[in-house]
């Protein structure tokens, strides 16, 4: 249904979860527009254009609430979803903090810069020819680089509508691309991968060479390598392997896993978490987080949120209901996986101070130790509730402070809080990574973490 | 069976996706819908139903696949999605072959889950919570949920397929965190299967207690030990281990681009004799099975593994057209929203002669894994990662102290290889697996299994 407009079906599902009995009801619309192009040896693998439309709607019975989305935006559509989504507020148990957000939030100022006209300018041979040249110029820089697994161009605007029964009424645009490959490697009888990527809002700002060439240095960089003697040392991390472990960080400080007593976090506000060296904020307004937008998923406004500085832990991430349940304001950080999801707390962007060390002063600094350039099993490997982590890692080893020889095969161990104390520097070169969320990070410094390799 | 739709507009719209070239062309219509709620603090929450329509249409020219999908199932909606799928091509007309019906018989469900009364399945989230935090008054937090989902399936292709499946999948789980003063530790279960309501009419309320103890027993861990060391690995979930170093390195896809470390393996010996293992996506009522896969080709028992040596590949419909072999069953999506890939359906080690008491008695120092909270593999470096969920250590034969934080690591053709015993107590246990960003339900599944040599990583010295 791509004529129907987002706004007008909010409001309608907002009135008809009203006519359906529900005591206060919020909706919220998106549209997504995007295409995927992936290559392989020189062709396109496969091309795919699509449009995604749909609705979510909460409906609150009292405090009870029930939520139910679907891709039916008709009005007859929209009145069935809406009734449902009261009938699941009746299944619900009653929370008293389970409320919309309001009173209404003040007008939310608008974000210009999300959107990209080049996004619809570039044609699919345009967009195609970009994935092209990332697989090229990896293939090109190196003889040891014999392929390229995928490479692939992806960009998507998002139209987003809210509406509620408290008197929300907002709308944005935002548009984001990326491109990245997988480039393979031969040599010393092993075969290596590298990933090269880049994020922009649109085509015309990603630089498709300098994404080949990292996916090929990568991959290049870890041939012959070994593995490491098991010990604790200092580590590297670089940008793509701190943004994963800020992105656990910034989940929790989510205001649902501390109040439940489910994160390492919880109960030390104030309290030192951290070396003076490590400082965290989240900005759901910065205009190059692919994450911002001028309000969240229950259409209060982002901002930015202080969470670590200083050494100490400053606040936590809320939406309305955590909000509500310390008697506190929300930060704008409901997040929301589309219309199907129901917002809940998480981080936007979120960002690590820059220190004032080069990489290479940080390698020095470093001494003896590990430059871990990947992590693997994230997912398995980190207990949220405790911080204990043992991760998969690949990197290189760092002798007499500069870059030795690559080794893989061995895990990173510890625990979050104890991780954070010992980050002794932090590196001026930041970057913006779409691991563990949206993070923009230098490389850090960790005095000691504990190597399981040989 | 439901039709989508029926099979002249099927017709046209192949005809459409067509009209420009190309050598194939499929529509697959599908209409998901479902309900999950849980529980948290003792409270019913997140009460949430969803109800999705729509069609992916691909068409496939040369090394090209150009694909387009729509939300909705109207006819002016899927002749637009051909028409865009068709729009790059600049070639003649490709005349589709007329379509033929072909039956299914979906796998039997006995209770629709969505005739059961959502204050039932509230019900029986708080049998969870009370089974749960009545093993101990350690367990501090306890949370669970409920999910069933059905997909009614559509698919037409241009060889003149025109077949469908109807898919309803159930699932519950639980995740505990146990305390005891600063001590902090989790479990967690799941129960799950491509069933009814049904699934839950035995006893549920197990998989709480199961959950809970372990995180009891975790209460009395000590970190993990680091090195190199004999592992044991555990019955069902173990299974992860063969489905992430074995599994993902034969889906064809990886094959085909050089990115797995089985290519121009097959026929060699590869694992010790003892070893067989499946791919079976007609396991009768298994999470991972399906009557079809998601491009209409009847799923299959495919044996991977013969006596240690390497017998076959799983195959999509475009990767077995290019080996010229049958597709394996293995193309699966996880909507209509994404294109076909190989994927594993119930993927298992067949039961071994071994029992794991004698499995374990013949470890002088190592690892016993009992069960992972997942993995990771990258199948071009076979590179692997487990994250152990519960574990041990074994010390003299004997399982003692309970670890935390400890995470298996390894590459796929040294550990295969490693595997000297294959235990008798095959059981099978559910997951979801995520690949090129698309999330199926898998079954994986084993008895014990002993891995010679494995690197454990841990906290402990």
């Amino acid at each position: 249904m791509p004529s129907v407009e987002l706004s007008p079906a909010a409001s309608r599902a907002v009135e008809a979860a009203l006519g359906a009995g529900a005591s206060a009801a919020e909706a919220y619309a998106s549209r997504d527009t995007g295409r995927e192009v992936r290559v392989h040896g020189g062709e396109v693998e496969s091309l795919t254009a699509a449009t995604q439309t749909g609705i979510g709607i909460r409906a609150w019975s009292g405090h009870r609430v029930g939520y139910a989305y679907g891709t039916d935006l008709s009005e007859a559509g929209v009145v069935a979803l809406a009734a449902r989504a009261a009938e699941m507020a009746a299944v619900a148990d009653e929370d008293e903090f389970a409320a919309p957000p309001a009173p209404a939030p003040a007008e939310i100022e608008a974000l210009p810069g999300l959107d990209s006209p080049s996004v619809a300018e570039w044609d699919a041979g345009r967009v195609a020819e970009l994935a092209l040249a990332v697989e090229r110029t990896a293939l090109a820089a190196d003889p040891r680089v014999v392929g390229v697994e995928t490479a692939v161009y992806a960009d998507s605007t998002e139209q987003v509508a809210i509406a509620s029964s408290t008197g929300i009424a907002a709308f944005y645009e935002a548009a984001n691309c990326f491109a990245y490959l997988q480039a393979l490697a031969e040599g010393e009888g092993s075969r290596e991968t590298g990933l090269g990527f880049g994020l922009a809002r649109g085509p015309e700002d990603l630089d498709p060479a300098a994404i080949g060439a990292e996916g090929a240095a990568r991959a290049v960089a870890m041939i012959g390598a070994g593995k490491p003697a098991s010990r604790s040392c200092p580590v590297v991390l670089d940008p793509t392997v701190a943004a994963s472990f800020a992105g656990l960080i910034g989940g929790a400080l989510g205001a649902r896993a501390v109040q439940r007593g489910r994160s390492p976090f919880a109960g030390r506000l104030g309290e030192e978490v951290a070396s003076t060296t490590f400082a965290l904020h989240d900005d759901g307004r910065d205009p190059a987080g692919a994450a911002s937008a001028p309000f969240d998923g229950e259409g209060v406004p982002r901002r930015r949120t202080a969470l670590i500085e200083g050494g100490a832990l400053r606040g936590y991430l809320y939406d309305t209901y955590t909000a509500n349940r310390e008697g506190t304001s929300s930060t704008g950080s409901a997040s929301r996986s589309g219309y199907r999801s129901l917002p809940s707390v998480s981080a936007s962007n979120l960002i690590v101070a820059a220190g004032d060390l080069s990489t290479a002063e940080l390698l020095a600094a470093a001494g003896d130790g590990i430059f871990v350039t990947d992590v693997a099993g994230l997912h398995s490997g980190v207990n949220p509730v405790t911080g204990v982590f043992s991760v998969g890692a690949s990197g290189r080893a760092i002798s007499g402070g500069s870059l030795a020889e690559p080794i893989r095969e061995f895990t990173i161990a510890g625990e979050l809080v104890a991780m954070l104390r010992a980050v002794t520097a932090a590196g001026s070169e930041t970057r913006w990574v779409p691991f563990g969320g949206s993070v923009q990070t230098p490389p850090l410094l960790v005095s000691e973490l504990s190597i399981s390799g040989t | 069976m439901t039709e989508l739709l029926d099979q002249e507009l099927a017709a046209r719209v192949l005809a459409r996706a067509l009209a420009n070239g190309g050598r194939f062309a499929e529509v697959f219509a599908e209409r998901r819908g479902g309900m999950t709620l849980a529980i948290d603090e003792s409270r019913i929450e997140s009460v949430q139903s969803g109800a999705e329509e729509g069609a992916g249409v691909r068409v496939v020219d040369g090394a090209t696949t150009y694909f387009a999908h729509v939300d909705g199932l109207e006819p002016a909606e899927l002749e637009r999605a051909a028409d865009e799928a068709a729009a790059a091509l600049r070639a003649g007309r490709t005349e589709p072959t007329p379509l033929t019906a072909r039956p299914v018989t979906p796998v039997p469900i006995a209770v629709a889950p969505e005739g059961v009364p959502a204050a039932r399945k509230a019900e029986l989230l708080r049998e969870l919570d009370q089974r749960g935090r009545g093993v101990g008054e350690e367990i501090a937090q306890l949370t669970a949920s409920y999910a069933e989902a059905r997909r009614v399936v559509t698919i037409a292709n241009s060889d003149g397929l025109f077949t469908g499946d109807d898919r309803t999948r159930t699932r519950i789980g639980v995740q505990t965190v146990a305390r005891r003063g600063d001590k902090v530790e989790t479990g967690a279960e799941t129960l799950g299967a491509h069933r009814g309501f049904e699934l839950l009419e035995d006893d549920p309320g197990l998989i709480a207690e199961q959950a809970a103890q372990k995180a009891l027993t975790l209460l009395d861990s000590r970190p993990a030990p680091s090195g190199s060391m004999p592992v044991v690995v555990g019955g069902g979930f173990g299974g992860v281990l063969f489905h992430e170093m074995t599994g993902h390195g034969l889906e064809i896809d990886h094959i085909h681009k050089g990115a797995s470390v089985y290519v121009g393996k097959l026929g060699e010996q590869v694992a010790q004799p003892l070893l067989n293992a499946y791919d079976d996506g007609r396991l009768p009522n298994e999470w991972g099975s399906d009557a079809i896969d998601d491009e209409g080709r009847p799923t299959q028992k495919t044996q991977v593994i013969e006596d240690g040596r390497l017998v076959s590949y799983l195959y999509d419909h475009l990767g077995a057209e290019r080996d010229g072999v049958a597709s394996t069953g293995n193309g699966r999506r996880e909507s209509f929203r994404h294109l076909p890939i190989p994927r594993m359906t119930n993927t298992y080690i067949a039961p071994g002669e071994s029992t794991p008491e004698a499995m374990i008695e013949e470890v002088k120092n190592g690892f016993y894994a009992v069960s992972f909270g997942g993995g990771q593999v990258d199948p071009a470096t076979g590179d692997f990662v487990f994250g152990v969920s519960e574990g041990y250590l074994i010390e003299d034969g004997r399982v003692t102290s309970p670890c935390s934080g400890a995470t298996l690591i390894g590459n796929c053709l040294d550990a295969l290889a490693a595997i000297d015993a294959v235990g008798d107590d095959f059981f099978m246990k559910t997951g979801i697996c995520g690949k090129g960003g698309q999330k199926v339900p898998v079954g994986t599944g084993q008895g014990h299994v002993r891995v010679g040599q494995m690197t454990v990583g841990g906290t402990a010295r």
